[in-house]
């Protein structure tokens, strides 16, 4: 555990050492304003919640997650310190653990940056603030999800362009898989059973549900375990590619 | 004398090509391993899985008595490494960079601290502390790395080039560092630089081809030069060929090599046909026939000479290396 945070700490200082962490909090921050107020119609509907905010999330990370991840392991394997990392005393389930814990917290930090728009809301109206923390809640398991398919895809290539359109393909498709297109596709001649479980794949079902304030347990075991599966895989990966 | 690092084996192969074929070595308590081959020859290779980062397709490695195949963490524990290139977290800086070592290896703090202004010192790292290392020179890089390799004060060390782009000073400070801690670990570095071996080495492997070609001390190794009881006489004011005529008919010569070194000064090496020693002969030879000599003296060999006479031109001929397949 002592490791984990030493790793983890390391980290997410070397997030803000460099200028990319303040890159990135700005587009969160400025993206998520105009989805919220300009394409979410935030005053037109006249209803005191953050539904607007919280639609675009899905879409938002789909592209900045990948962008946070990719440089996860593919930076170490190019600069060699993927070496120095694997052969100190750490193994690399405690290596990906802190990897991933400090990219989520950096997550966690620029959604919690997204605050003033709770208070205008709160300013305007009287909004259901349970809800409200409930779509904060499922925007930060739905960004787990994501960093932990990013980070697995980082551990596969030295270079970082390929992680990111790797990544962010594989987070589309996991994205889509409950959009009417997908499951139109399939109804008709795929068994229901089957359709059924495509959907229950989907981060926009999932998601949508839990912004709404449904919080089913259902919910949270599936981002819970996606995330643990793609990081199972992230651990083999590293594992089997560490040396070429 | 405690073995410390035992190896039985070792193989790897990177697709055709075997880089590392049947490795065997062990080092004790108290010993400085030179490990020396030409470029490619599979000695990063080798110390990549001793230290547990590559996998070996065949044979045993222990460290301080762990197996690192099955406890590699404890291995780990027990081993400093430089890796090659001593590559290090660039947007650290120096200090920050070292107390995350200490912490994830779980130094206590007190000892930490202490273990920090021993490598500091001895590093002479202050200076560059609070810089970040993605601006340090490549020889402060360098210490760096070498700083965090025995930061906790290891068993083993296993470095790869560790005085690979330092300035002559660090090199010898360096090397200093290393006779110094010699007696309580057990010592593997890889060098290109052969001087280094005389200066620290107390035993030294060749490999070639992933083979071990040669293992055995320093003065052991250069005792297989031809220059190993050669005889070196340096005359003035006698002409090359007649120098050349009268040394090569002293008995038990069987070659004289002669080099004009300056006008009038001609440098002989006189090389023995049996390999037994020349000197006595042939100082009673110099005295009677009245030259004026500037130097001269017998050779213990040389390691260069060896190091090429047994990997020369086996680059070219790596192509027989590669496995049928
Ligand atoms: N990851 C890898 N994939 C494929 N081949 C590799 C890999 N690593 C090393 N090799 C090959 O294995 C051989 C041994 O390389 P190694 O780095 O161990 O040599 P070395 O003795 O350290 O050489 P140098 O003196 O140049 O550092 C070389 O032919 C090298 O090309
Ligand atoms: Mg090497």
């Amino acid at each position: 555990m002592a490791t984990v945070l030493a790793l983890f700490r390391r980290e997410l200082a070397g997030y803000f050492a460099t200028p990319v962490a303040y890159v990135f909090i700005v587009i969160f921050l400025f993206l998520n304003g105009i989805f919220t107020f300009y394409l979410g119609d935030f005053y037109e509907r006249g209803q005191a919640d953050l539904q607007p905010f919280f639609v675009w999330h899905p879409w938002l990370y789909l592209f900045l997650v990948p962008a946070l991840g990719m440089r996860l392991w593919a930076e170490e394997r190019r600069t060699g310190t993927l070496e120095l990392l694997m052969t100190l005393p750490v193994s690399v389930t405690q290596a990906v653990l802190g990897k991933f814990l400090a990219a989520w917290a950096f997550t966690a930090i620029a959604l919690a940056l997204t605050f003033p728009i709770w208070i205008t809301v709160n300013f305007l109206g009287s909004p259901d603030n349970g809800v409200i923390i409930a779509g904060y809640f499922a925007s930060l398991l739905l960004s787990a999800g994501y960093l932990a398919i990013s980070a697995c895809i980082s551990a596969l290539t030295k270079n970082q362009v390929i992680a990111f359109v790797v990544a962010v393909v594989v987070c589309f498709l996991f994205t889509l898989s409950g959009l009417p297109l997908v499951i139109n596709f399939f109804s008709g001649w795929a068994p229901q059973v089957l359709i059924e479980t495509i959907a229950s794949f989907s981060f926009l079902a999932n998601f949508t549900d839990m912004t709404r304030g449904v919080i089913d347990v259902r919910h949270i075991v599936y981002f819970v375990s996606l995330t643990a599966v793609w990081l199972f895989a992230n651990v083999i990966a590293v594992d089997q590619t560490k040396g070429t | 004398m405690s073995t410390l690092i035992e190896i039985d084996n070792l193989s790897k192969r990177f697709g055709a090509l075997i880089a590392v074929d049947g490795v065997s070595f062990k080092v004790a308590r108290g010993e400085v391993l030179g490990f020396l081959g030409p470029n490619g020859a599979g000695k990063t290779t080798t110390m990549r899985m001793v230290t547990g980062f590559l996998k070996p397709d065949a044979g045993r490695i222990s460290v301080s008595g762990h197996d690192v195949l099955e406890d590699d963490i404890a291995a780990k524990a027990a081993i400093g490494y430089l890796p090659e290139g001593a590559p290090l977290y660039g947007d650290m800086t120096a200090a920050a960079f070292l107390h995350f070592i200490t912490e994830t290896r779980g130094v206590a703090r007190a000892r930490a601290r202490e273990r920090f202004d021993w490598a500091v010192e001895r590093l002479g790292l202050q200076s560059v502390l609070q810089q970040s290392i993605d601006t340090l020179s490549k020889g402060y890089k360098r210490r760096v790395g070498l700083a965090q390799a025995l930061i906790h004060d290891p068993e083993v060390l296993i470095l790869d080039e560790p005085t690979d782009g330092l300035d002559p000073n660090q090199k010898h400070e360096v090397r200093s560092l290393i006779n110094e801690m010699a007696s309580e670990k057990a010592i593997v570095i890889s060098t290109h630089l052969l001087e280094e071996v005389d200066a620290v080495c107390s035993r030294a492997i060749i490999i070639s081809q992933g083979r071990i070609v040669a293992d055995g001390t320093p003065m052991e190794l250069a005792a297989r030069s031809r220059f190993h009881n050669a005889v070196k006489v340096t005359v003035r004011g006698v002409a090359e060929a007649d120098l050349a005529k009268a040394l090569g008919g002293i008995a038990g010569v069987s070659e004289v090599a002669t080099d004009a070194i300056g006008t009038d000064v001609v440098r002989c090496t006189l090389f023995s046909s049996n390999g037994t020693g020349l000197l006595a002969e042939v100082s009673r030879h110099v005295q009677s026939s009245n030259w004026t000599v500037d130097e001269f003296g017998v050779e213990t060999g040389r390691l260069e000479d060896v190091f090429r006479s047994i990997t020369i031109g086996e680059p070219e001929k790596k192509g027989q290396k590669e496995a049928a397949s």
